[in-house]
């Protein structure tokens, strides 16, 4: 089954004839992805990339069917594609663009709260589940199939877990980048209930970030409900207090977000904390073995 | 983006936040006038001569203080205006003091005894909303107040289906033990600092002290104000205020070149695609022994240009003795980003400091060829362990 996005799932892409649209939405084609079609207000009736192009979401629903929605529009327009997919009863968004406000996200996130719908992202890479669909940015052949699920602040680093992860012989279930942004769809702890819930997920991947406090969240769950062998890394030990790393949310803004901080929260909690990223795939190979023991 | 306390004054007033007035000057000749000024719109006799640096901590630094006549005036400001002015936040170099606010003085005695109180506005993580706090606990440290004396920090969240609510307000200021004018007067400021925060995108807004004068008003003596930098686009007039003499000169320089550069105080240089793998890469320099230099994200499209752009700001920081250059290539080959290294060596000429270039992913084999054989003195790394090694081994040579 594994989680959000399978060989099943009906995509479209929003912003679909844009540049980086276009681009990534050539690339899911070319994964295998069943991406059935996309949205581009004023360009509806027309086909891109042989796909069927359409002005609004609902429309995209109500002839694809679709259940799965990929937003690539510019940060200035891009909560009110995030409503507008809720709206039409769009299972899965997945919101790539950077640079939201976050007094737009503030409101979208309110207003699909009173929806059917996860939001994952923005700022974000996207979601994989290998062999199945690629529904995101992410190299798709970094991520070969296999038992181990990721949950990712970063883009890069979840494709160095996972390049790490395929050469320590071991393989990916889903993969779901979360996103940088102070304010995200589906949080830390979120994502690691829907791999703890998939029998196809055997252990899990959590990195996280600087600033925040959903790592710790997800860690204190983790220890009263955790099944599954959790292998954690927190990026920015070296980040100094109150300068922003790239990432609007990776901001280390008291002494509780700081990357020590966390790590000890996960550790006390069970998780195998990595304190080198160079070896997050040795250290979950390590994991495997103990709980087999 | 941060602005200056005399321009977060100046927009606050504007959505009827009383502040402390003042006039900002440059040189203690135009402090001495802003101070007759002062004197004959206000009546004030005594002056506060504020450092205006984007930092805090600037009082207990000798960027604060007070003058109680003219002459006063003009042997302060001449000290501060040009001080290298050393705060907590500033680091151990300081900041150079340009400007000075010149600022009415607002603890005058009368019939009732002043206090301080602390109020600050910003979004609250855990719960996507906007939260306001307030304390009875004003010019203070807020974060040894909420270590200390938890009890003491009172918050209201803001419902973003309703907005900021009349009785919120008043809760907030009853729990302050306010009453008479200047319960009315602190909820007015109160809901006027929020519809200025709501309404300018701010990401904080901080008033520390929130003085409750000796005639009952509520005056905000700092302001300290911080805009969100996704929102500054619909927002022209308060993206003037950025000051970038307050900046870091290479920070100004990256960002001009869209490179997301973050001045640090270490010895190893680096170079990343992506703000998470940078923040790795940073403490991977950490762990083999260095201290990193910076933080630099290249984004999206590593290539020879911002490869180059990348190793110039590098080099011109003094203390960096070895780079390394991690680049995870998924949509951008490594090939391609091997031939911009190559390409931005030949360009910048003699680099004196050895340079480590880890490249993984899309054709990461044929990119550590191009670099094993262009002859330059550059070691090349696939996996990140072994690019931590050669970090090791370039700290102990």
């Amino acid at each position: 089954m594994s989680v959000l996005v399978n060989k099943n799932s009906k995509v479209i892409v929003q912003g679909f004839t844009g540049t980086e649209g276009s681009f990534h939405a050539g690339q899911m084609i070319e994964y295998g992805t069943n991406l059935v079609g996309g949205v581009t207000p004023g360009k509806g009736g027309s086909t891109h990339l042989d796909k069927p192009v359409f002005n609004t979401v609902k429309e995209a629903v109500d002839k694809t069917g679709a259940n799965v929605s990929i937003i690539f529009v510019p940060p200035a327009f891009a909560a009110d594609a995030i409503m507008e997919a809720a709206d039409a009863g769009i299972g899965v968004i997945i919101c790539i663009t950077e640079g939201i406000p976050v007094k737009d996200m503030i409101a979208a996130k309110e207003y699909i709260s009173t929806k059917h719908t996860t939001l994952i992202g923005p700022n974000c890479p996207g979601v994989i589940t290998p062999g199945e669909a690629k529904v995101g940015i992410m190299p798709g052949f970094v991520f070969k199939k296999g038992r181990i699920g990721i949950v990712s602040k970063s883009g890069t680093l979840t494709y160095e877990a996972a390049d790490q992860v395929v050469k320590a012989g071991l393989g990916i279930s889903t993969a779901i980048g979360i996103g940088g942004d102070p304010i995200i769809g589906t949080t830390t702890k979120e994502a690691v209930q829907l791999l703890m819930a998939d029998p196809e997920t055997d252990a899990i991947i959590m990195i996280g970030e600087i600033g925040g406090n959903l790592e710790a969240d997800a860690a204190r769950w983790i220890k009263a409900n955790g099944t599954k062998p959790v292998v954690g890394f927190i990026a920015g030990q070296t980040a100094p207090a109150g300068r922003r790393m790239g990432h609007a949310g990776a901001i280390v803004g008291g002494k509780d977000d700081t990357a020590e901080a966390k790590m000890k929260i996960m550790a006390d909690c069970g998780i195998h904390v990595v304190i080198s990223p160079a070896l997050i795939g040795d250290t979950m190979l390590k994991a495997l073995e103990a709980k087999l023991v | 983006m941060n602005i200056h306390e005399y321009q977060g004054k100046e927009l606050l007033k504007k959505y009827g936040v009383r502040i402390q007035e003042g006039i900002v000057a440059e040189t203690a000749d135009a402090a001495v006038a802003a101070a007759n000024k002062l004197n004959a719109e206000t009546g004030t006799s005594w002056y506060v001569i504020k450092a205006q640096i984007h930092a805090g901590g600037r009082g207990k630094g000798g960027g604060v203080k007070l003058a109680k006549n003219i002459d006063q005036v003009k042997e302060i400001a001449g000290q501060i205006i040009g001080m290298q002015l050393v705060t907590k936040q500033t680091g151990a170099e300081g900041k150079k003091v340009h400007k000075v606010l010149v600022a009415q003085d607002v603890y005058y005695p009368g019939a009732s005894p002043t206090k301080e109180f602390y109020a600050c506005i910003l979004m609250d993580r855990a719960k996507s909303q906007n939260v306001i706090i307030v304390s009875t606990e004003g010019g203070m440290e807020i974060e040894e107040v909420a270590e200390h004396t938890p009890e003491k920090i009172i918050k209201e969240w803001v419902d973003p289906r309703v907005g900021l609510q009349a009785y919120q307000v008043r809760n907030l200021v009853f729990q302050l033990g306010l009453s008479g004018e200047a319960f009315k007067e602190m909820v007015k400021f109160i809901t006027n600092l929020y519809k200025a925060y709501d309404d300018s995108d701010a990401a904080m807004i901080e008033i520390n002290p929130a003085l409750k004068t000796s005639d009952d008003k509520i005056v905000a003596v700092d302001a300290k104000v911080a805009f969100d930098d996704n929102a500054l686009y619909r927002h022209k007039d308060l993206a003037a205020l950025r000051d970038l003499t307050e900046e870091d000169p290479l920070e100004v320089e990256a960002t001009a070149s869209d490179l997301n550069y973050v001045k640090l105080d270490g010895n190893v240089g680096c170079m990343v695609n992506g703000a998470g793998l940078a923040m790795a890469t940073m403490d991977i320099i950490k762990i083999s022994g260095g201290e990193p230099a910076n933080f630099l994200d290249v984004g999206g499209g590593a290539n020879a240009k911002t490869v180059e752009a990348g190793f110039r700001i590098i080099l011109k920081d003094p203390n960096v003795k070895a780079i390394l250059i991690n680049v995870f290539g998924g949509i951008v080959r490594c090939d391609r980003v091997a031939n911009g290294v190559v390409e931005a060596y030949k360009n910048i000429g003699d680099i004196k400091v050895p340079i480590i270039v880890r490249l993984q992913g899309t054709n990461a084999e044929e990119g550590a060829e191009i670099i094993n054989k262009s002859g330059l003195k550059v070691f090349s790394a696939i996996a990140l362990k072994d690019a931590a090694t050669k970090v090791k081994e370039v700290l102990a040579a």
